[in-house]
């Protein structure tokens, strides 16, 4: 597994996902987001979490229309993976490689904090070393994480499955006390219809060794990288 | 050329800001403020040559980056 984890400015996350991608057994390549090519052979592109361009405009937008991106979008054509965390779920979304937008959160307090989230699907390329339904505890932190959409795209993300994790209490209860943003639905992360895409708020990066909280996050690594169950 | 282009949530979108401003002139004793929806103002110098012009290249300019049609309207003003 060829795994692109791409900076732009303001990026600040993109050392701790190469540290989960190569733990799990991942060639990484770092790529400037100027860059208008991808590394040849590469499976995988990760956009990592942080602030790119300061936020400014909104959250992801300018990132979004970055060079790099016209790559990443050829490439998620093509059937490649996309993974994009935090900042990297919103630069999705302003790309268009996802539906709706991560607007203000309505409490409009940044949280930074643990979150349990409920693995709607393991079928996937990136769930599949966890059960459905299993209820995991990661971490999150952002300010713009409350992910919003038309009533017919949201029909077709529940429709269709595309729902990747949402926010839940310890029991896996998906309530309106577990929900740190407003997000509709509670939704946490989506896939693209091919599920080759994944966007979601939380940090599974943070969660990859016991020594730092835990390890629940290692699943997501694992699931892409060699499909086992994480340890 | 001198153009504005004004950025609007669209109805029926949360604005926690707004409401949060709403609440501070409510608390700051200002009367007849019914509500507020805050939106973004871009003063932009235009070099095109004509208002067609500038017309159109506003318009892509709001389509492609200055708002994000999904929650956000726009309006385009062109001036001397």
């Amino acid at each position: 597994m060829k795994a692109a984890v791409v900076t732009f400015p303001g990026s600040n996350r993109e050392g701790d996902v190469a540290t989960a991608l190569r733990q799990a057994g991942a060639t990484v390549t770092h790529v400037w987001h100027a860059d208008t090519e991808l590394p040849a052979g590469t499976d995988l592109v990760v956009l990592p979490g942080g602030f790119s361009y300061g936020d400014y405009l909104r959250c992801g937008a300018i990132a979004g229309r970055a060079h790099i991106m016209d790559a990443t979008r050829a490439h998620a054509a093509r059937g490649g993976y996309v993974l994009g965390i935090c900042n990297g779920f919103q630069i999705a979304c302003e790309a268009g490689l996802l539906p709706g937008v991560l607007a203000r959160n309505a409490n409009l307090k940044f949280v930074c904090k643990r979150q349990h989230l409920t693995v709607e699907r393991a079928d996937t390329a990136f769930t599949r070393a966890y059960a459905k339904g299993q209820v995991i505890d990661v971490c999150i932190a952002h300010g713009e994480g409350n992910y919003i959409a038309d009533p017919e795209t949201l029909a077709r993300l529940e429709g269709e499955g595309l729902v990747a994790f949402r926010y839940a209490d310890a029991d896996g209860q998906v309530t309106a006390e577990a929900n740190p943003n407003g997000s509709l639905n509670g939704i946490a992360g989506i896939y693209s219809p091919g599920f080759n895409v994944l966007g979601l708020m939380p940090h599974p990066e943070n969660l990859i060794d016991s020594l730092t909280g835990g390890t629940d996050g290692r699943g997501m690594f694992e699931s892409l990288i060699s499909g086992k169950k994480a340890a | 050329m001198k153009a504005r282009v004004t950025v609007t949530l669209k109805n029926g979108v949360l604005d926690p800001q707004g409401k949060a401003i709403e609440g501070a002139l409510k608390s700051l004793g200002i009367d007849g403020v019914g509500s507020v929806r805050q939106g973004k103002v871009f003063d932009i110098e235009i070099t095109a040559g004509d208002k067609a012009a500038a017309e159109s290249a506003l318009k892509d300019a709001c389509e492609k980056l200055l708002a994000n049609t999904v929650i956000e309207n726009y309006r385009v003003e062109i001036g001397a």
